[in-house]
């Protein structure tokens, strides 16, 4: 199991580069919304939790279609099928060494992009925070979509198509976190309560559906 | 068609594509009559009741705009149904029944968007707002046209329409979401009025055209579900045959 866990994680991390490309992407993004709002800083501020909301969503969705593509196209995933470790385990480990690959580098990418955004401390603390928390649901639900889209030739793009409509609860409790603890009157717990939840939910969902869509796809 | 046996004595004999083709033969005439008069005894109704006191003539928008979002949900139920039914006991019509369910729901949720937008203009004073009952419906219409691109995407049906069906099965977890979003977050959308525990706060006057054009709504998409699932029997036997015409033909060479 560790060992499946290290291996993943090595792969993700020299293959191509994988995390480093996902920072990057995530960096040019919110670099670019700067310049489509304009540069001012009050109004960035406010919209800043939001953009690096979205910005780590698009970039964990970036290498998601690779999540099975791999193992599919050298064979290792007719192994995985085959062994008697249960595939939902598997499936659950793939994801964690995939999240901590793209996405915790993501985390802890934001608060540097707080600052470009002129964001306080606190709210820079609070959507770490909810990021962590909230982007192994992402990754859950990303499963699901890269399980389905394995089958296909290229899959890439149906991924985010298919992914993003189911991802859009957790952006809406994280970014509304976020907010509730820079905001006097809006209590932070509630949201961020359900954001845990959200991520609990689909790490129960996602890994079951996605090795269910492997079984179904390899025949 | 006409000479196979309609002896249908389980459910299970309508897996028999052959059969359901028989059945559909017979009662898809029977089924557009049906919906085609409650159409116009439900329009004539919405027609022939007065105005609301606050909403004038918009509230006839509500006979279009809640049959087709309640549609919108029944049919992604159905169609998580019969994924249920694909991947459980890989029943022949689930599949089929799936696949011709998507455009069909797609449909009805562009009408309740479209609908909606046109009653939210006078009554709201605009066209769109992001509230979580308009938000939830758009993404469920997103994922309809998801799911049509997906089972597009994969030439095998049979494959296509079992990884299609794990997809279905973790999207409805937004058709809830959809049902009590009203209820859950304080939204401009106005809560539920027809479907309560304490009975229907909405006035008989009202609630009587919108009941009828709801089962006309909800015929019509039976009908055209049904004529749907033979047009994509059919469609796979052509290619079946089609496969088979050309495996003789290089046979031949």
């Amino acid at each position: 199991m560790t060992a499946l866990f290290l291996r993943d994680l090595k792969l993700s991390i020299r293959a191509g580069g994988g995390a480093l490309i996902g920072v990057l992407f995530f960096l040019t993004v919110v670099a670019v919304i700067p310049f489509g709002v304009g540069p001012d800083l009050k109004l960035l501020s406010r919209i800043g939790p939001a953009i690096v909301w979205i910005g780590a969503l698009l970039a964990a969705l970036l290498g998601l279609d690779r999540l099975f593509q791999a193992e599919r196209d050298d064979g290792s995933l007719d192994l995985m099928l085959m062994q008697e470790t249960p595939l939902v385990l598997t499936v659950l480990l793939k994801c964690s060494a995939h999240w901590t690959a793209t996405s915790l580098p993501l985390v802890i990418a934001s608060p540097l992009l707080g600052l470009f955004m002129n964001m306080d401390e606190t709210a820079i603390g609070a959507t770490m925070l909810t990021l962590f928390v909230g982007s192994p649901a992402i990754t859950f639900i990303g499963a699901v979509g890269a399980a389905v889209a394995v089958a296909l030739p290229r899959g890439g793009l149906l991924v985010s198509i298919l992914v993003l409509p189911l991802t859009i609860p957790v952006l809406i409790f994280g970014v509304s976190a976020t907010y509730a603890a820079v905001e006097e009157p809006a209590p932070f717990l509630p949201p961020f309560l359900i954001l845990i939840a959200l991520t609990l939910f689909f790490a129960v969902i996602g890994p079951a559906a996605a090795a269910l869509a492997l079984r179904n796809t390899s025949d | 068609m006409s000479q196979t046996s309609l002896a249908i004595s389980k459910i299970s004999d309508l897996a028999n594509p052959t059969r359901f083709l028989a059945l559909a033969a017979r009662i898809i005439p029977w089924m557009g009559g049906i919906t085609t008069l409650c159409f116009a005894v439900g329009l004539y109704l919405s027609f022939a009741t007065e105005g609301d006191y606050q909403q004038g003539e918009t509230v006839r928008i509500m006979y279009i705009h809640v049959p087709a979002a309640w549609l919108s949900m029944m049919c992604y139920t159905i169609m998580s149904l019969s994924a249920i039914g694909t991947l459980v006991w890989r029943h022949p019509l689930a599949d089929v029944s799936a696949k011709a369910a998507a455009p069909l729901g797609a449909a009805f949720t562009l009408v309740a968007l479209i609908t909606g937008s046109l009653w939210g203009k006078p009554m709201w004073g605009t066209w769109w707002v992001w509230d979580a009952r308009l938000t939830s419906v758009f993404i469920l219409f997103l994922m309809y046209l998801g799911l049509i691109a997906l089972s597009r995407a994969i030439d095998d049906p049979s494959r296509a329409a079992r990884v299609s069906a794990v997809l279905i099965l973790v999207g409805f977890v937004n058709i809830p979401i959809i049902k009590f979003s009203v209820d859950w977050w304080n939204t401009l959308h106005q809560p539920a009025s027809v479907m309560r525990l304490d009975g229907p706060a909405i006035d008989l006057e009202f609630l009587r055209p919108l009941f009828v054009m709801a089962i006309a709504f909800t015929l019509l998409f039976f009908t055209l579900h049904v004529m749907a699932m033979r047009n994509e029997i059919w469609r796979r036997r052509v290619a079946a045959q089609r496969r088979l015409a050309a495996r003789m033909a290089s046979r031949e060479e």
